[in-house]
């Protein structure tokens, strides 16, 4: 049998406000995909860290832009992926210090994407002329 | 839309307690920055934060437990953390939190970890 590939958009305006709908959104995903509850508070947490890094820095939030989440779904593989026009940024150059090192700076930065590669299986990033896509994988079926 | 996000203050015992209910986002972190920095300009350095009704956490809000504690920790106080539901709790665990924080299951052992470890070593 043919798998079959499920496509579910959501695209809102660059505040932080909107970061609950997103979540409840990628819920609702989870929850098609059939992931435990651990697993969809990750997933979201991981999408959470995402969108806000896209609104707070490559949007500086401006909330004339508009953040486009897009959830792929198939009998394998969720996959997410975080669009935006900002500024491209990429999240994976960030020196990824201890959380004492963090500490003892007195500084958070770090945090988020350190928190999307532990909860997700893949992150990858990519700036084109246009756009900047964060994308990232959960694998529905751990080999 | 109901505030998604509240923060209740009360003392004990010259401690602190703010208790957090709701999600804390980046949305809603700059409540709960605000709320430790007006303690710490206070002089009031032993604080608990109260995490049983919340129920969401994102690194905005780890970053506030981040931003304080080492400056906190200097001035002779702390920041230990009680209540986390399973679900948020690991994502402290994720990171490291527990090596690095004091996190204990509710207020008492919270308030009994003060007197064994006022401050704790960063």
């Amino acid at each position: 049998m043919v798998p079959v590939e499920r496509t579910f958009s959501l695209h809102v305006p660059s505040s932080t406000e909107n970061l609950v709908m997103i979540r409840e959104f990628v819920t609702s995903i989870g929850e098609q995909a059939g992931l435990p509850p651990a697993e969809i508070m990750k997933l979201e947490t991981a999408v959470d860290e995402a969108c806000s890094n896209v609104i707070e820095h490559a949007y500086g939030s401006d909330v004339t832009k508009e953040v486009s989440v897009r959830a792929t779904l198939d009998d394998q593989i969720l996959e997410i992926t975080v669009t935006d026009t900002g500024i491209g940024f990429d999240p994976s150059t960030v020196e990824q210090k201890g959380l004492d090192k963090l500490m003892r700076g007195r500084k958070s930065g770090g945090l988020g994407m350190l928190l999307m590669r532990k909860f997700m299986d893949t992150v990858d990033y990519s700036i084109s002329s246009d756009r900047n896509e964060l994308r990232m994988v959960k694998r529905l079926k751990k080999e | 839309m109901a505030n998604p996000f509240s923060i209740a203050r009360s003392s004990q015992d010259g401690i602190t307690i703010l208790a957090l209910e709701g999600y804390l986002d980046a949305h809603t972190a700059p409540q709960f920055e605000k709320a430790v920095q007006e303690e710490f300009e206070a002089g009031r350095i032993r604080l608990i934060v109260d995490c049983s009704k919340l129920t969401y956490i994102s690194s905005a809000g780890l970053g506030v437990f981040m931003i304080f504690v080492e400056e906190i920790r200097e001035a002779g106080g702390d920041i230990k953390i009680c209540g986390l539901a399973p679900k948020v709790y690991q994502v402290f665990e994720i990171l490291g939190f527990p090596s690095l924080f004091d996190i204990v299951d509710d207020i008492p052992a919270a308030v009994k970890k003060y007197e064994e470890t006022p401050v704790r070593e960063s």
